[in-house]
C-alpha cells in the first residue's frame, strides 16, 4: 500500500531534483525559483484566484482524458472539442442574448456539450465501426476544429465575428457576448470561484461515483481492464466505445463552454491555440492515473505551474521553462508508474530477457512480474 | 505571357518549388516517424523534437566559426543529437517502462515545445534577437539550373533538398529490400511472432525510435538553416503534426511519404500564390486544414478489410509488447 503514495511523492522529489539541474545550469537559483513559484501560484495576494482560473479547463479536459483513457478509447481529441465548445456555447449565448440570464447560461452549457459531443462522434463512429484508429483521426480532427474557428474569426464575416466596431474592422475579433451570457461566480469573501470550477469538481465527483458504482462504470472497467473479457461477457463493445467517446468530447466541450461564459466571454482561437488545453489535459489525466477525484489535485498543480509561469515572466524565468519543468515532472511520473504497476525483485543479471532494451535499459533493476496488470494504463 | 524564358516563374513551376520547400522538413521528419511506427513505437513528440532541432542548429551554427559548410554539416549533427537525446527519453519511457505512447509522446511536445525547453534554449543563449550567419544555399547542378521546368525544381535545389531524396530512396530500399526492413515490419505488425522468432522487440524499437528522433531534428535544422534565417519561437507551427498526419496519409510508404510531402507543402504556400495570380480568394483555413481532413478520409479508406491488409496501420503501432502476454 504504501508504495501507492511514496512513488508519487518521490518521483515529484526527483522532479524537483533533475528540473534544479536544468536551472542551475542555465544560471539560475533553483530553490528561490521554486519559492517563486509557490509565491506567484499560491501565496501572494490574488494568485491563487489565478492559480483556480488556470486550473479550470484543465479540469475538464483532464476529465475528458481520463474517463476516455479508463476504458482504453484513446481520445486526444480534447483540443478540437474544446474548441467545439466554445464554438457552440459562444453561438448560442451570442443568439440567444435577450433571454434571462440564468437561461442563457444554462442554454450555453447544452449548446457547448452538444458540439464537443457531435465532434467526438466522429472518430467515434469511424473506431466503433469501422476500428479505425481513433488516436490518429481525433488528433487530425483537433486541426479541422481550429481552422474552422479560425475561419469564423478571421475567414469570414460569420455570426461569430465583430463586423461592427471600427477596431475590429482591421483586427478580426469575435464579437462580445452580452452581459446575460456571464457566468456568475461564486465570491467568498475577497475570492471569486468561477462557475465553470465548481461544474467540473462536481463533475469530478459524479463520474467517480459513476465508474466506481454504476453498471455502466463496470462495464466501462471490464473493456479497459481485459476487452476479451467484456467481450465474452456480452458487453456491447462498439456501442461503449461510441458512448464514451461521446461523452468525453461532451466534458471537453464543456472547457470550452467555461472559457467563453467564465473569461473570455468571446470566441478567441488563438488565445485558446496558445494555451493548448485539450493536450495538457491528457497530461493532466495521466498524472491522475485516470483517476476523476485525482484529476482536481493534478489539474490544480499543473494550473498552479502554468500561472507561476506567466506571473514570473522575465529574464529569469523565460516562457519555455513552464513546458520544462511540466515535462520533467511528467516524465519523473509516467516512468515511476511502472513502480506501482510491478514489483520490483532483484535476481542474478544472467537469467535477464534477451528482450531487454540495449543501453539505458541495463542501467535500471529489471523488474520482474509478480502481481499488478502487466501493460495495461489501468490503476 | 508565358515564353520559354519566363515559364520557370509560372505559376506551376512556382507551386512545385515551394511545395518542395515547405515540404523538405517534413520528408524528414516523416521519414523518421515512419521508420518509429513502422517498429510499432508512436511518437507524438515530433513538433518538440522538430523546435529542439531548429534552435540547437541555429545556436551552433552561430557559435561555431569556420568555413560554411563544415558550420552548416555540424548545425544539422547536432539537430540529429538533440532529436535522439529527446527521443530516448520516449525510447527508454515507453519501452523499457512500458509507459503510454501517446501520454509520452505529448508530454515530450511539450516538455522540448513552443512553451518548453526549445523556447527557453533560444531566451538563455538570446537567439531570437540574431540575424543567422549561415543557411542552405541552392546549387546550380551541372548548370542545369535555367532550363525549363526541370531545371528549377531538379538541378536548382539546396543540399538539404537532395539529401531528403537520397534519404527517401535509402528508406525504401531498407524496408523492402532488405532483412533488416522485414524484421522491423514484422516486429510492427506481430512483436510476439518476431520474438519467437528469435529478434529483439526492444532492440528493433529503440533503434528505429532513436532514429525517428534524429531526423525530426535534421527536419527542424531545415527551418532554422534554409526556410527561415532567423529563430522565433515556436516557428515550426505545427510541421511536427504535419508530419504525423503525413506518414498515415502514405500509408507507411516512403515513396508515398515524399508525394505526400509535397503536396501538403504545396498547400502552405498555394493560398497565396493563387491569390496573387487570379484573384481568386480561396481563404487560407481551407488550404491548411486540407491536409488533416484527408489524412481522416485516407485513414477511414484504409481501414476496410482487404485494403488494410496491404496499406493499413502497423498492427502493433502504439502497443507495449511485453513477452507472454496476449
Amino acid at each position: 500500500m504504501w508504495v501507492s503514495v511514496a512513488v508519487p511523492f518521490g518521483s515529484i522529489l526527483l522532479a524537483m531534483v533533475v528540473g534544479g539541474i536544468v536551472l542551475v545550469i542555465s544560471g539560475n537559483n533553483p530553490l528561490t525559483t521554486y519559492q517563486n513559484i509557490v509565491q506567484a501560484s499560491i501565496t501572494q495576494p490574488g494568485a491563487f484566484e489565478q492559480t483556480l482560473i488556470s486550473m479550470t479547463p484543465l479540469l475538464f479536459t483532464g476529465l475528458a482524458a481520463a474517463v476516455a483513457f479508463r476504458m482504453r478509447v484513446w481520445n486526444i481529441g480534447g483540443e478540437g472539442q474544446l474548441y467545439m465548445g466554445a464554438v457552440g456555447a459562444s453561438g448560442v449565448g451570442l443568439f440567444l442574448h435577450s433571454w434571462p440570464a440564468p437561461l442563457v447560461v444554462l442554454a450555453m452549457v447544452v449548446g457547448g456539450i452538444i458540439a464537443g459531443c457531435l465532434w467526438a462522434a466522429i472518430p467515434g463512429a469511424l473506431r466503433a465501426y469501422l476500428n479505425t484508429n481513433e488516436i490518429l483521426t481525433s488528433l487530425m480532427l483537433n486541426y479541422v476544429a481550429l481552422q474552422f474557428t479560425n475561419y469564423l474569426i478571421f475567414g469570414s464575416h460569420s455570426y461569430w465575428r465583430d463586423v461592427s466596431s471600427p477596431e475590429a474592422q482591421v483586427f478580426p475579433s469575435g464579437k462580445n457576448l452580452e452581459a446575460s451570457g456571464n457566468f456568475p461566480g461564486l465570491s467568498i469573501r475577497s475570492l471569486v470561484i468561477p462557475l465553470g470550477l465548481m461544474i467540473g469538481v462536481g463533475l469530478a465527483f459524479v463520474l467517480w461515483g459513476m465508474i466506481r458504482s454504476t453498471k455502466y462504470g463496470f462495464e466501462m472497467r471490464v473493456l479497459g481492464d481485459s476487452p476479451r473479457t467484456a467481450k465474452y461477457a456480452g458487453i456491447r463493445t462498439r456501442r461503449k466505445i461510441m458512448s464514451v467517446m461521446v461523452l468525453s468530447g461532451g466534458i471537453a466541450g464543456l472547457a470550452g463552454v467555461s472559457q467563453v461564459g467564465d473569461f473570455n466571454h468571446v470566441l478567441d482561437p488563438r488565445g485558446m491555440q496558445q494555451a493548448g488545453y485539450g493536450y495538457t489535459g491528457i497530461i493532466v489525466a495521466a498524472l491522475a492515473r485516470y483517476n476523476p477525484l485525482a484529476v482536481i489535485l493534478t489539474s490544480f498543480l499543473i494550473g498552479a505551474i502554468t500561472n507561476a509561469g506567466f506571473a514570473l515572466q522575465g529574464p529569469h524565468f523565460p516562457t519555455g521553462l513552464t513546458g520544462t519543468l511540466e515535462g520533467i515532472l511528467l516524465f519523473c511520473v509516467l516512468g515511476a508508474e511502472l513502480f506501482t504497476r510491478y514489483r520490483l525483485r532483484w535476481r542474478p543479471t544472467r537469467e535477464a530477457p534477451s528482450d531487454r532494451s540495449p543501453g539505458t535499459g541495463s542501467a535500471i533493476p529489471q523488474p520482474a512480474l509478480a502481481g499488478g496488470t502487466p501493460g495495461g494504463e489501468a490503476p | 505571357m508565358i515564353a520559354t524564358s519566363h515559364i520557370n516563374d509560372s505559376l506551376f513551376v512556382t507551386i512545385i518549388v515551394s511545395a518542395i520547400l515547405f515540404g523538405t522538413p517534413l520528408v524528414f521528419a516523416g521519414i523518421g516517424e515512419l521508420l518509429a511506427e513502422r517498429s510499432g513505437i508512436l511518437n507524438l513528440g515530433v513538433e518538440g523534437m522538430m523546435l529542439m532541432g531548429a534552435v540547437v542548429a541555429f545556436w551552433v551554427s552561430q557559435k561555431l566559426g569556420g568555413p560554411a559548410w563544415v558550420v552548416l554539416l555540424v548545425a544539422v549533427l547536432a539537430a540529429a543529437v538533440s532529436g535522439v537525446v529527446l527521443s530516448l527519453i520516449h525510447a527508454f519511457v515507453t519501452i523499457t517502462l512500458r509507459a503510454n505512447q501517446i501520454v509520452s509522446g505529448l508530454t515530450l511536445t511539450i516538455f522540448a515545445g513552443i512553451i518548453g525547453l526549445s523556447s527557453y534554449v533560444g531566451a538563455v543563449k538570446n537567439l531570437g534577437a540574431q540575424p543567422g550567419k549561415h543557411q542552405f544555399n541552392d546549387i546550380n547542378v551541372f548548370g542545369l539550373g535555367k532550363v525549363p521546368v526541370i531545371g528549377p525544381i531538379l538541378f536548382h535545389q539546396t543540399a538539404m533538398v537532395y539529401a531528403s531524396w537520397i534519404l527517401v530512396i535509402l528508406a525504401a530500399v531498407y524496408l523492402y529490400r532488405t532483412r533488416f526492413g522485414l524484421y522491423v515490419r514484422s516486429v510492427g505488425e506481430a512483436p510476439d511472432a518476431a520474438d519467437a522468432m528469435g529478434l529483439s522487440v526492444s532492440k528493433y524499437r529503440y533503434v528505429h525510435t532513436l532514429v525517428g528522433g534524429a531526423l525530426a531534428g535534421v527536419g527542424g535544422a531545415v527551418f532554422t538553416l534554409q526556410i527561415a534565417t532567423n529563430w522565433i519561437d515556436g516557428m515550426t507551427a505545427g510541421a511536427g503534426w504535419i508530419a504525423i498526419a503525413l506518414v498515415i496519409f502514405s500509408f507507411w510508404r516512403p515513396e508515398l511519404l515524399l508525394l505526400g510531402a509535397y503536396l501538403f507543402g504545396a498547400f502552405q504556400g498555394l493560398g497565396f500564390d493563387i491569390q496573387a495570380r487570379t484573384n481568386i480568394t480561396i481563404p487560407t483555413e481551407i488550404w491548411s486544414a486540407l491536409p488533416y481532413i484527408m489524412t481522416v478520409v485516407a485513414l477511414t479508406l484504409v481501414s476496410v478489410g482487404s485494403i488494410r491488409r496491404r496499406l493499413g496501420t502497423p498492427a502493433a503501432l502504439g502497443v507495449p509488447y511485453i513477452r507472454g502476454e496476449r
